[in-house]
């Protein structure tokens, strides 16, 4: 029935371009031929399923053994939809982010700032059967990356979600209000629809903060819709 | 109308949210679940413009046969290790029913879908793994839209059986001569 009805393509402008010259790394990974487009099948249709049964949610990244991580607490909350504003439910979301200093819990992270033995900075959570769902963590710092001269990625979380199938997988991440680093940050801006890219700024909501403990920030995530629009095969 | 969130790279730090043992599909049971299916190793080196392996990059697998269950995943991930070589232990897949074609008989040739994660990739790439020697393979409708001079890159080749799995090679290459090819849905 519905499972068997293929999603639309990408709104146009909305998805970054794979070759995307301001970010260097894109420029030797970047496919030159272009992308063989083929009707959705059910192998594109169906996808993984995570339960929190099998896969422990993982809501609170601020605790470490030995007490609390260091820097703001924020609650990151949010709803997964589709296209046509129907919930994603029960659906597995991975989250990983720097520590309050700039600095990934990752032998590949050779930034100098100081590690916190208590926020390693990796989360799972799932959304509810309303799509609902949302985080405890530390607000991730700044830090230095080797893009270009004096190339800073702005204050970001990275997000993993796999919705009802593998056309819906969606690697993306969620940045802050105000940042003055995003207009310089070739990742963000590769994205070339201003109103998409500016969709994964998260809002800070008053509703979401709670009083004494945590400010609190919405991001609500998108993923593709089915039918409606005929598959270009 | 709300529009699908934009990706963004999965970046050079994504390790955080790994767990190794995903790459092995077999490790919930699959072999007592499936005694008809194969198991199998497939893995391959993954390459840059460069010709270089990229040690840091996400490969992602998923298959609809056999279907997922608690005693099998469908679905695994595996780094690129220092030599760019990704590695899956998973069932061999049967054929599955074409694109569009409820009440007819087309098949798929088996397959497994990948998808590539990494820095420097705005955005995943996916592709298919095939098996060479299969019959169907000759009218897979994915394999057919593809010009015949590169069809091959999806074709993985036997590497023979080893600890109790068929082996099998696929090496993907990113960009260049022998460019992988990549697919849209």
């Amino acid at each position: 029935m519905s499972e068997t009805l293929p999603f639309r393509p990408y709104a146009p402008g909305s998805q970054p371009a794979l070759d995307t010259p301001a970010y260097v790394g894109t420029r030797l990974r970047h496919p030159k031929q272009a992308p063989v487009k083929i009707a959705q099948s059910i192998t594109e249709l169906s996808g993984p399923r995570f339960s929190p049964t099998a896969f422990a949610p993982l809501a609170d990244m601020t605790r470490g053994a030995q007490g609390a991580a260091i820097g703001e607490r924020i609650i990151i909350a949010g709803r997964i939809t589709d296209e046509d504003g129907r919930p994603v439910p029960h659906s597995m979301i991975e989250i990983w982010q720097a520590n309050a200093a700039g600095r990934y819990d990752h032998p590949n992270d050779s930034h100098d700032a100081p590690l916190d033995p208590n926020f390693h900075g990796a989360g799972r959570v799932f959304s509810d059967a309303e799509g609902n769902w949302q985080v405890l963590t530390i607000k991730p710092g700044a830090y230095p990356w080797p893009n270009h001269v004096n190339a800073w990625r702005p204050n970001h979380v990275h997000f993993s979600l796999f919705g009802p199938a593998f056309a819906t997988r969606l690697v993306t991440q969620m940045y802050f209000p105000g940042d003055p680093l995003l207009e310089y940050d070739p990742v963000f801006n590769g994205i070339p629809d201003a109103a998409a890219r500016n969709r994964l700024i998260a809002a800070f909501d008053p509703q979401i903060t709670r009083p004494d403990f945590a400010l609190g920030y919405r991001f609500d995530i998108v993923l593709r819709g089915r039918g409606a629009t005929p598959m270009e095969a | 109308m709300p529009i699908a969130t934009a990706s963004q790279t999965i970046g050079p730090y994504w390790h955080l949210l790994e767990d190794e043992s995903w790459a092995d599909l077999t490790r919930l049971g699959a072999a007592a679940a499936h005694p008809d299916r194969r198991p199998i190793v497939l893995s391959g080196v993954l390459r840059d413009g460069a010709g270089d392996p990229f040690p840091d990059a996400c490969v992602e697998l998923w298959q609809a046969d056999p279907p997922a269950s608690d005693a099998f995943p469908g679905f695994g991930r595996s780094r690129t290790d220092r030599d760019g070589r990704y590695r899956f232990r998973t069932l061999m897949p049967q054929p599955v029913p074409a694109a569009g074609a409820p009440g007819t008989n087309a098949l798929q040739a088996p397959h497994l879908a990948l998808a590539i994660l990494s820095r420097g990739l705005m955005h995943a790439l996916h592709t298919r793994v095939y098996f060479a020697g299969q019959a169907l393979n000759e009218a897979d409708p994915v394999l057919s839209a593809i010009a015949p001079a590169r069809r091959g890159t999806l074709i993985a080749t036997p590497l023979g059986a080893h600890d109790g799995a068929d082996g099998w090679q696929l090496d993907l290459r990113l960009q260049g001569g022998d460019e992988t090819v990549f697919l849209e849905f």
